[in-house]
């Protein structure tokens, strides 16, 4: 019996190192059949970094399906100066080094036109200073600041969605004049957090307003009772930005330390990108707003650029998806990937792009671009470029939550988004 | 520091004779067999860069530094058997110490990869001193825990460090002038020649530390702790030189990584990097030199490969390595060193 065994194993063994052979030479196939694809002036190819696993993965799922959409149409539109449009997609896991493998793997193997659709900011800082040293075109589909700040190189984009300091400056009248002056910020205690922090303070305080207390959780944190007697009692507002897994706990402890005789309370739908508004769990926010970049429910005034992009992407009224009602998509956010696909199909028509040799031309087109249209191609709405910070502005959306869903109650002027230039991307050389 | 507890005067009599012999002992390289293998893998590791396409030359820079990690945490794990699960910690120290002085005060990258390696020396020896008072589980939660809190510090001191976000590192500390010669990062050539030189320091020295009489004490402490305090040596700081020597060569890798890539952030001090040190050694063959090398190269093609073929890679990569702990318990390399070749350790 035991040397049936030991038999089995040893020729199983045998199978399992010639199977390992084979999936060896299958795995480096895709490298060559990559290179063998990769040649200049047949097709516009682009590479596509998306958060398919960690903790970005469900912004990455519609990101991608969103990109697929925008792509489908182009190419029924003609594909980009007469080429068809090839999207090469790869995963980064939401980490800052795979994302910088990524990007090698674009550049080099893939040999693809431009970058375009990361997400989340530490894989943005990480990824785009490779860019540069690569001389890769690379379009952030983020909402970090540190493009505009000027951190990065002329080959970095954000033609679509506004930066963080621009959406917090845009909110921040509205909170005043609305909601109160006495702010209480409530943030995850890392850098995403201290963005907010740092440029709501100043916001609140320019406008007469102050922050009482701020309150920073560390993101490992799984319960926040012991950080609610924090908040003072002469808090007329909240200000609660919680990216996380947590934040249902977060809302529900909320709601058991305040009560019925609570605050105003503002967040941002980060937070609750991809999670159903209308579930038990969320009852505490009735009533309460949030910033969204793009509506997630279809309004009564809904354009019909927004019915558009709902249809093609395939998005219900509710922003769910077609297929399944439970696939809530992340509606807030993942327009910046159409509308940036839009923005370089601009930018390569206007520098009648063909291939890379015209790389310097196309990156000088999409500085030259001073905004874009609300359209089919731009259904957020109309934007503001700015080519020297290589950044753009568009109007955002606070958003209250009534029965459930989110109804729009303001929505900001893209010059409430503006603020001073902070670098001038074109002084740089490429 | 004598890592012997007592000195007999028989010991003393046979490290007496032993001296005479000195110089010519000095000159024998144990493992012969194993030397010329080493030395038969740097010269393929060389000539690849010619071989390869741009991209794979990339990618096995990138593996030469994460094997330098392996490697190190391969002293702790695979020849002294602690098994820590904190390493992304040491990875972090080198990382932040070369990174930040660069940053900040501009330092050159070849100072400011000495200032990491002395800090990692000297946060191992520290870290070192505390955890190994405890064992086995223990050892594993205490280093644990220390990471964590070294994770959660470069979020905490984020005006320093970038926390999540990170910092990229000037343009400035982008090259550096030695001997001479101008060393270009953002060069592709020059990178993969500077993390290969590296590694090979590394291997030829890991070589001589294991093959000779400071790694057989490590062995000797992994297979039988009671014995060799038996034999009079003072198994503590036995562990104590193998704990500091890991976290000061996983600080090295750190601060390679920062200053080839231009970046430092601290998702690179998070428990996600303490695995991967864990699981290259394990599927390379833990308590072998060449082992954290294979493993890192096989892992790291195996994520590039089969996230370009599907979302689940992830899954397929859980398996693989179900598969190879049920059948190579030992790794890869230490499967064979049981089976067929025992000089490979």
């Amino acid at each position: 019996m035991k040397k049936d065994i030991v038999s089995q194993s040893s020729l199983s063994r045998r199978s399992l190192l010639r199977g390992a052979a084979g999936a060896g030479l299958l795995l480096s196939a895709p490298g060559l059949i990559g290179r063998a694809h990769a040649q200049s002036g047949d097709a516009i190819r682009l590479g596509a970094p998306f958060h398919r696993t960690g903790i970005g993965a469900s912004y990455g799922r519609w990101y991608e399906r969103t990109a697929n959409a925008a792509l489908q149409l182009i190419n029924e539109q003609g594909g980009i100066n007469g080429m068809p449009v090839e999207m090469i997609v790869e995963d980064d896991g939401t980490d800052p080094k795979r994302g910088v493998e990524v990007m090698e793997k674009f550049a080099t193997e893939h040999k693809v036109d431009a970058v375009f659709g990361h997400l989340y900011s530490h894989v943005v800082a990480a990824t785009a200073p490779r860019a540069g040293e690569l001389k890769m075109p690379y379009f952030l589909c983020s909402e970090a600041h540190t493009l505009a700040s000027g951190a990065f190189s002329r080959y970095c984009f954000q033609p679509s969605i506004t930066d963080v300091k621009s959406q917090v400056v845009s909110m921040a009248p509205w909170i005043s004049n609305n909601l109160g002056k006495k702010i209480t910020l409530i943030y995850p205690d890392f850098n995403f957090g201290y963005d907010h922090r740092d440029n709501m303070t100043a916001a609140i305080e320019a406008q007469g307003g102050e922050v009482v207390a701020s309150i920073a959780i560390p993101p490992t944190e799984t319960s926040f009772t012991r950080y609610m007697p924090k908040i003072p009692f002469n808090t007329e507002a909240i200000y609660h930005v919680m990216v996380g897994p947590a934040v249902l706990t977060f809302v529900k402890e909320l709601g058991e330390h305040l009560g019925k005789n609570r605050p105003e309370i503002f967040g941002f739908i980060d937070s609750l990108e991809g999670v159903d508004m209308n579930i038990p769990q969320l009852e505490y926010l009735e009533g309460t707003y949030f910033w969204e970049a793009m509506p997630r429910y279809a309004q009564a005034n809904q354009t019909e650029f927004d019915k558009f992009f709902r249809e093609k992407v395939g998005v219900d009224s509710n922003g769910a998806s077609l297929d399944d009602p439970k696939d809530i998509a992340t509606y807030a956010h993942m327009f910046s990937v159409w509308e940036t696909l839009f923005a370089m199909k601009a930018a390569m028509e206007k520098a009648d792009y063909k291939g890379p040799d015209q790389k310097i031309d196309f990156l000088e087109a999409m500085e030259s671009i001073t905004g874009f249209e609300e359209s089919n191609e731009f259904p957020q709405g109309d934007k503001l470029f700015n080519g020297k910070t290589h950044q753009s502005f568009g109007h955002q959306n606070i958003s209250k939550v009534t029965d459930g869903k989110l109804d729009v109650v303001y929505r900001t002027t893209i010059e409430e988004t503006l603020y001073p230039d902070e670098t001038d991307y074109t002084q740089m050389s490429f | 520091m004598s890592l012997h507890s007592t000195e007999i005067s028989s010991v003393k009599a046979a490290k007496a004779a032993e001296a005479e012999k000195g110089k010519d002992r000095f000159m024998i390289i144990h493992n012969g067999r194993l030397f010329a293998l080493s030395l038969a893998t740097l010269s393929v590791l060389f000539v690849l860069q010619f071989a390869l396409s741009d991209y794979l030359v990339l990618a096995l820079t990138r593996i030469l530094i994460m094997s330098i990690f392996a490697m190190g945490y391969n002293m702790l794990m695979g020849y002294t058997g602690l098994l820590s699960l904190g390493h992304a910690m040491f990875f972090g120290f080198g990382l932040y110490a070369a990174g930040l002085s660069s940053y900040y005060f501009g330092t050159s990258l070849p100072v400011s990869f000495v200032i990491a390696i002395a800090t990692s020396l000297v946060f191992s020896f520290i870290i070192g001193l505390l955890a190994l008072r405890t064992e086995g589980v223990s050892f594993m939660i205490v280093t644990l825990m220390f990471a964590q809190a070294a994770y959660l510090a470069t979020l905490y001191f984020s005006k320093i460090t970038g926390g999540d976000q990170g910092l990229t590192l000037p343009t400035d500390a982008r090259s550096f002038s030695l001997l001479g010669a101008n060393f270009d990062m953002t060069s592709d050539v020059v990178r993969f020649n500077l993390a290969f030189g590296i590694f090979a320091v590394v291997l030829i020295f890991f070589f001589f530390v294991t093959q000779g009489p400071l790694g057989r004490l490590f062995t000797a402490v992994r297979e039988n702790e009671p014995r060799t305090q038996m034999l009079g040596f003072d198994t503590y700081r036995v562990r104590l030189a193998a704990f500091t020597l890991s976290g000061t060569v996983c600080g090295l890798a750190g601060a390679l990584y920062a200053l080839m890539f231009g970046y430092i952030g601290s998702a690179f001090a998070g428990f996600h990097y303490s695995i991967e040190a864990l699981l290259f050694t394990l599927v390379g063959g833990p308590g072998t030199l060449l082992g954290p090398l294979l493993g890192t190269g096989i892992m790291t093609m195996l994520i590039d490969r089969l996230s370009g073929i599907t979302t689940a890679y992830l899954i397929i990569i859980g398996i693989i390595l179900i598969v190879v702990n049920m059948w190579f318990p030992k790794g890869i390399l230490g499967t064979i060193r049981e089976r067929w070749v025992p000089w490979l350790k």
